[in-house]
């Protein structure tokens, strides 16, 4: 082995924000994940343009609960997005209290959405919409689990010192999933919620 | 406290056999010896051969069936299987060959080339790589574990409702089947998400878009339409558990529901699938066949733009297997029209490869044959499938033989003659040592002629109207001779896929040693030791066209690619990370060693769908828990990949 020269540019190493691996994987599986949903969504309009009589059974269900929730995850992702530029910057106090924050607002969604689920004068198993609406819901719900246990361990790890300025891409690659938990109750709310009142 | 090193200028250095580099890598790269090294690697060549090896056992497993099913309908009216046995054994035929070989073996090939044909030393993430292995095999034992017990999967590989709906099909073989789906959709989207973010990330600095080989293309189609339609297939399969055992109606029409959401739910999965396993193959003999034609493909532009067009329009043609589900003839006419057009990029290719072998000096080694005979065979399988696109034909010809002999000749034709020529062609390579080349020929000729004797009297058979999956036949209807014929064939092909096996074993024991470059390849794995050092590469080469190897005889401009001489990255497992197109270096990535991290978290995954599978409710919430914790420990943040700043 000799060596001839040295390369004459200089090159970031290892896991660096939007240069990780792990980056282009979650977009990935972001788009599958979406995917996912569109089909879910796609089965809901094919099943409510087949449908005999009123759709949905017992009318657009009531914005109580849910418009409040929305309302919540969106802040969620906002808190999320000022705690990872916190990091950019070398603020962790910011990514600590980011973390921690759209932790509590996500919880507080799925406490939200399981008074919701109580309310509904309908189960599971009553009928093709009320099988839509629990299956859709509840995989939703999943996934926000997910994204929270995300949130839970990057605030562990926050904790214990891992990230700074230049390394933090763990961070970047959860909180893009917690925004497109975000963006998939903002299709599934629209599907649910809002488009039967267009009509 | 050590700082992670953060900037770094790569050193440029010559390769020669005996440094002291090649020993440094070889020890940073090499997994333990014995049983533990042999779970945890992350080598992508290890699970490339795993995949082939564990795919190529499911094929004799699905071809063992196939012939029983022969020997059963060799005459009319006979009882050596009974009506239940015959469902089970077509639908695990069809499961067996379309998902658990079809696919894996081409994801194997992929996996062992993919780093060598780009010029790094693994895949993106070589642990998720070994994940998507184990929960492949994993997948596969479940989907099996019930038809061992006489209880497998009995409605076709497509699964129709309302048929496999609780009031017909009582019992856990379609249970089974739905939730072995599901898990092996997580192997897939895994692999897949692999090998996309592989390509953006790791090819050879050089190496832009426009000069990666043409199986690149076709892994990367298959994986990015996996990633858009698997999803399908996944939730159609979770809706039909959830309306068999928790009474949801999404496909019950009594209330409602729509057995039809089940049709074009699979469908729309299915139709891109055909590409996934067809796409990869025909990449594999735009690849190889040049080699063999002593001259590059003609129309490369073509060739990957048409891979591209294929999978797009592959989105776009699902109702064609529903023309006689009663819907709306608008909607038929679109989707036979949107099916025809799919005829123009496969042309494209033919005529690719036909203008390749017109044009060079071709040299009739085994594989050649192999992908020569796929030619012939994908024409005969494209003009079949073009009749069925037309609407009043498919009326006709739909459920019936026809169709059988049609996918055949393109799973068979596309699928297994481009594999089994790719494995002469990459045998030595693989092993260090070439493959028979007169026992190759016999291999190919009793395969060949086996397979056309087998698959053409299907098309007759199905035009006098024998319709598929019924297990005997009445006397009397002229069915007979052709079945036998059929029956003759299938048990020839067999010989020729044993054949096939013992060239195999008895040249991986006594072949001719065949040294780096035993074709005169032209592409980066040809520059590599055979069989590859655990490393791939002692420096990373540096890529000036699409030929890296052939630049001085073909002569297209003044630029050379450097092969011996490249980017030495020798602190720890590292490869280079280029950018998406022009494939500029970008960052030094630090890849992964060998990790339990994959094998566990698989076993743990399955063991929540086998809880799902028996409503074990604490079962599944040990093994969720299992599985979470596996992951966190397997993403725990690593100063040694550079995830962190400081070593705490």
């Amino acid at each position: 082995m000799t060596e001839i020269a040295v390369s004459s540019r200089t090159l970031p190493v290892g896991s660096k924000g939007h240069h990780a691996s792990g980056w282009w994987g979650m977009l990935a599986l972001i788009a599958t994940e979406a995917m996912l949903f569109a089909y879910l969504l796609f089965s809901y309009f094919y099943l409510a343009s087949h449908a005999f009589g009123a759709w949905p059974p017992d009318g657009p269900p009531h914005l109580r609960i849910s418009v409040p929730g929305t309302i919540i995850l969106v802040l969620g992702s906002l808190v999320m997005w000022w705690g990872e530029r916190g990091i950019e910057r070398a603020k962790r106090g910011a990514l600590i209290a980011g973390l921690a924050s759209a932790l509590v607002l996500g919880v507080i969604f799925i406490v939200m959405q399981g008074f919701e689920w109580h309310g509904q004068p309908f189960t599971l198993s009553t009928g093709v919409y009320s099988s839509l609406y629990f299956t859709i819901t509840g995989l939703h719900m999943l996934h926000v689990i997910i994204g929270l246990l995300m949130l839970a361990v990057l605030l562990l790890w926050t904790a214990l010192g891992y990230f700074d300025a230049a390394r933090h891409s763990a961070v970047s690659v959860g909180v893009i999933y917690w925004h497109f938990v975000t963006a998939v109750w903002l299709a599934v709310f629209f599907t649910f919620y809002i488009t039967p009142r267009l009509g | 406290m050590t700082t992670t090193e953060t900037q770094r200028a790569p050193i440029i250095a010559r390769a020669t056999d005996d440094s002291a580099i090649t020993e440094t890598l070889g020890k940073i790269w090499q997994s333990k010896p014995g049983i533990g090294g042999w779970l945890s690697t992350v080598d992508h060549k290890e699970i490339g051969k795993r995949y082939i090896v564990t795919a190529f056992i499911f094929l004799i497993v699905g071809g063992l069936e196939a012939l029983l099913m022969r020997v059963q309908l060799a005459r009319p009216n006979q009882t050596v299987l009974t009506p239940e046995q015959y469902s089970q054994i077509f639908t695990m035929h069809g499961v067996t060959m379309i998902f658990l070989y079809a696919l894996p073996v081409l994801s194997g090939f992929s996996n062992y080339l993919w780093p060598l044909l780009l010029g790094a030393r693994d895949m993106a993430f070589p642990r998720l790589n070994a994940l998507s292995y184990w929960v492949f095999l994993f997948a596969g034992i479940f989907l099996y574990s019930s038809f061992m017990f006489g209880k497998g999967p009995d409605a076709g590989w497509f699964n129709y409702v309302p048929y496999t709906s609780l009031a017909y099909n009582p019992g856990p073989n379609i249970d089974v089947y739905a939730l072995g789906m599901v898990l092996l959709g997580i192997s897939t989207t895994v692999g897949s998400i692999n090998f996309f973010v592989t390509l953006a990330r790791t090819r050879a600095p050089g190496m832009s878009i426009n000069r990666v080989p043409i199986l690149v293309w076709g892994t990367l189609t298959a994986s990015v339409g996996n990633l858009f339609a698997v999803p399908a297939v996944s939730i159609a399969f979770f809706m039909l558990w959830m309306d068999r055992q928790y009474n949801t109606h999404f496909f019950d029409s009594t209330v409602g529901g729509q057995p039809l959401l089940w049709e074009h739910l699979f469908w729309m999965f299915g139709h891109p699938w055909v590409y996934a396993i067809v796409l990869p193959a025909m990449g594999i003999v735009s690849d190889a066949l040049p080699t063999f034609c002593r001259r590059p493909l003609v129309g490369y532009t073509a060739v990957a733009l048409a891979t591209v067009t294929t999978m797009v329009l592959g989105f776009g043609v699902w109702v064609h297997h529903m023309f006689a589900s009663g819907l709306p003839i608008l909607s038929l006419s679109y989707f036979s029209a949107a099916s025809m057009t799919i005829v123009i990029p496969s042309a494209v290719a033919v005529f690719a490869w036909v203008a390749t072998i017109w044009t060079g000096r071709p040299v009739f080694k085994t594989s050649f044959l192999f992908f020569a005979g796929f030619i012939l065979l994908f024409v005969i399988g494209g003009v079949s499938g073009f009749m069925t696109a037309a609407v009043p034909l498919d009326w006709q010809l739909t459920r019936t033989y026809f169709v059988v002999a049609h996918l055949h000749y393109v799973i068979i034709g596309i699928n297994v003659f481009p594999v089994v020529g790719g494995i002469y062609y990459w045998f030595p390579k693989v092993t260090g040592r070439l493959m028979n080349e007169t026992l190759g020929k016999w291999n190919f000729w009793v395969m060949f002629i086996g397979f056309n004797v087998a698959f053409f009297p299907m098309h007759i058979l199905g035009v006098e109207g024998m319709p598929r999956r019924i297990y005997t036949y009445a006397s009397g209807l002229g069915w007979g001779t052709p079945n036998l014929v059929v029956t003759i064939g299938a048990f020839v092909f067999a010989v020729g896929i044993l054949l096939f096996l013992v060239n195999v074993f008895v040249s991986g024991k006594h072949g001719e040693p065949a040294g780096a470059n035993p074709w005169d390849g032209a592409s980066l794995e040809w520059s590599t030791s055979s069989p590859p050092p655990v490393y791939n590469f002692a420096v990373i080469p540096i890529v000036a066209s699409r030929y890296p190897l052939w630049e001085d005889r073909l002569d297209e401009g003044p630029e050379r690619s450097s092969v011996g001489t490249g980017l030495l990255l020798d602190k720890g497992r590292e490869t280079i990370g280029t950018t998406s197109l022009d494939a500029e270096p970008d960052v030094i990535l630090k890849m992964p060693g060998d990790s339990y991290s994959p094998v566990l978290a698989a076993l743990a995954m399955t063991g929540v769908f086998v809880c799902l599978l028996l409503h074990s409710w604490w079962g599944l919430a040990i093994t969720s828990l299992l599985t979470l914790l596996i992951t966190i420990a397997w993403l725990w943040p690593q100063h040694s990949l550079g995830q962190i700043e400081t070593q705490p």
